[in-house]
């Protein structure tokens, strides 16, 4: 068994017309046994970027660590706000450095660009490569039924509506077929001038 | 191992609160050439005096002006061998912050980085603190930047400054002539004259090196480009 199956989870992101969207399942468990049903896997690094760390649950919370402590000094030091480009630059140095002792967390990057408002998405691998698509990413357990949900369901230049039903319906339903992720999810929808956050229930198992 | 270094700094307090190895290398900067750095809207440009001791010298193998980055350029007054050391070190800073970033180094980062760099040397064992000033220039966020690093890691931006010997005219003659709404050609002919004030005998384009840095990057004037500016002095 994988160790980046060990506790489940899943995290999709996708890009819209001026806004992305970043979305998680909320199960943590350690194999079958599900242990939690409110662990967030995407979490807030400024007022427009995001980032979701499945994986080992104990390397999201470490790297998230690391990764806070690297933005603060930079955003210190630089005295501006770090832009999603960036951020994806840091992560491949942070997980590269580990080249030969991995953290086991897939991240996935969503923000918009502080300056244009550019909307940004991108996903890495545990070292650190990464890849900076035109439509979405996707990372965890189910990646691969997230694969198939992304690629019918997203289309270009959608409005934040449509697009918080189609990464809903996609993350939904491709969660539903894993026996490791599930138990509910969080969206966030990030637009230029406001982010909404709204918590999906679903079938509990 | 401990035997091979000192452990403690040669750079110690006097009684009236001063630094005097600082001191000593402040006054081996300014009996070094001149050097001139002037901010205009569009641009900036670095000058500086490349004298030679002897007609044998072969003068366009020495480079005073040097590119740090697209985008950032230096030159100095004080002492030659240090300054090379400097160099090295800005270029790797700047490198290695794109390694990590993704990204070309911010001006007012990269000097930070180098000045901090100055500094250790001014507090470590057995060193001896950079007997050079430094003129960083550069362009990012749609924007020149000057600054100056001095011996003891102190920097300083500046709109227009001199350095070297008889920096004290240069920055006089700079205080009268310089203006905010100076163009990029306006600031090489300035930094020119500048120069001129403390130049014995005839300038030409093997004796001065020029540098500019605007939007489209830092790069030295060519001798025929350098040429066509004296001409205008004339």
């Amino acid at each position: 068994m994988s160790i980046l199956n060990y506790n489940g989870g899943c995290v999709v992101a996708m890009k819209g017309k001026n806004c992305v969207a970043i979305a998680c399942d909320l199960r943590f468990g350690v194999q079958a046994q599900t242990i939690s049903t409110d662990f967030k896997r995407v979490f807030e690094l400024g007022p427009h970027l995001y980032i979701g760390l499945p994986g080992l649950a104990t390397d999201t919370q470490t790297v998230l660590q690391r990764l806070q402590f690297r933005i603060k000094m930079y955003e210190m030091r630089e005295g501006r706000r770090l832009k999603p480009h960036t951020l994806m630059a840091m992560m491949q140095n942070l997980l590269y450095e580990r080249r030969f002792g991995p953290y086991f967390v897939e991240p996935v990057i969503a923000g918009l660009d502080p300056n244009t408002k550019e909307p940004y998405i991108c996903a890495l691998d545990l070292i650190g490569c990464a890849c900076e698509p035109a439509d979405f990413v996707v990372s965890g357990t189910c990646s691969e039924s997230l694969y198939g949900m992304c690629e019918t369901t997203w289309q270009e230049d959608m409005e934040p509506e449509d697009l918080f039903e189609c990464i809903s319906q996609s993350l939904v339903n491709a969660f539903d077929r894993d026996a490791l992720s599930g138990w509910g999810a969080v969206v966030h929808i990030i637009e230029q001038d406001k982010v909404t956050t709204r918590t999906l229930k679903c079938r509990q198992d | 191992m401990a035997t091979e270094r000192y452990s403690f700094s040669l750079t110690t307090f006097s009684p009236s609160g001063k630094l005097v190895q600082i001191e000593y290398a402040l006054a081996a900067v300014a009996a070094g050439a001149p050097a001139v750095g002037i901010k205009a809207k569009d641009g900036v440009v670095l000058a500086t005096e490349k004298k030679h001791k002897s007609i044998l010298v072969e003068e366009h193998s020495i480079i005073k002006v040097e590119v740090v980055t697209d985008h950032i350029g230096m030159v100095y007054s004080g002492m030659g061998p240090d300054y090379r050391l400097l160099v090295r070190q800005a270029r790797r800073v700047a490198q290695q912050y794109y390694r990590t970033y993704l990204e070309p180094i911010p001006t007012t980062q990269l000097v930070q980085r180098l000045a901090a760099i100055m500094q250790e040397y001014t507090q470590s064992g057995g060193v001896r603190p950079f007997g050079v000033s430094l003129l960083i220039c550069g362009w990012d966020t749609d924007r020149p930047y000057l600054f100056q690093c001095d011996p003891s890691g102190a920097y300083f931006p500046w709109k227009a400054t001199a350095m070297g010997k008889n920096f004290i005219n240069g920055k006089t003659f700079l205080e009268k002539r310089y203006n905010e709404d100076l163009e990029l050609d306006d600031a090489v002919h300035t930094a020119i004259l500048t120069l001129k004030e403390s130049f014995e005998g005839q300038m030409s384009s093997d004796n001065i090196e020029i540098g500019i840095c605007n939007a489209k990057g830092f790069r030295r004037l060519t001798p025929a480009e350098v040429q066509d500016y004296l001409a205008n002095i004339a």
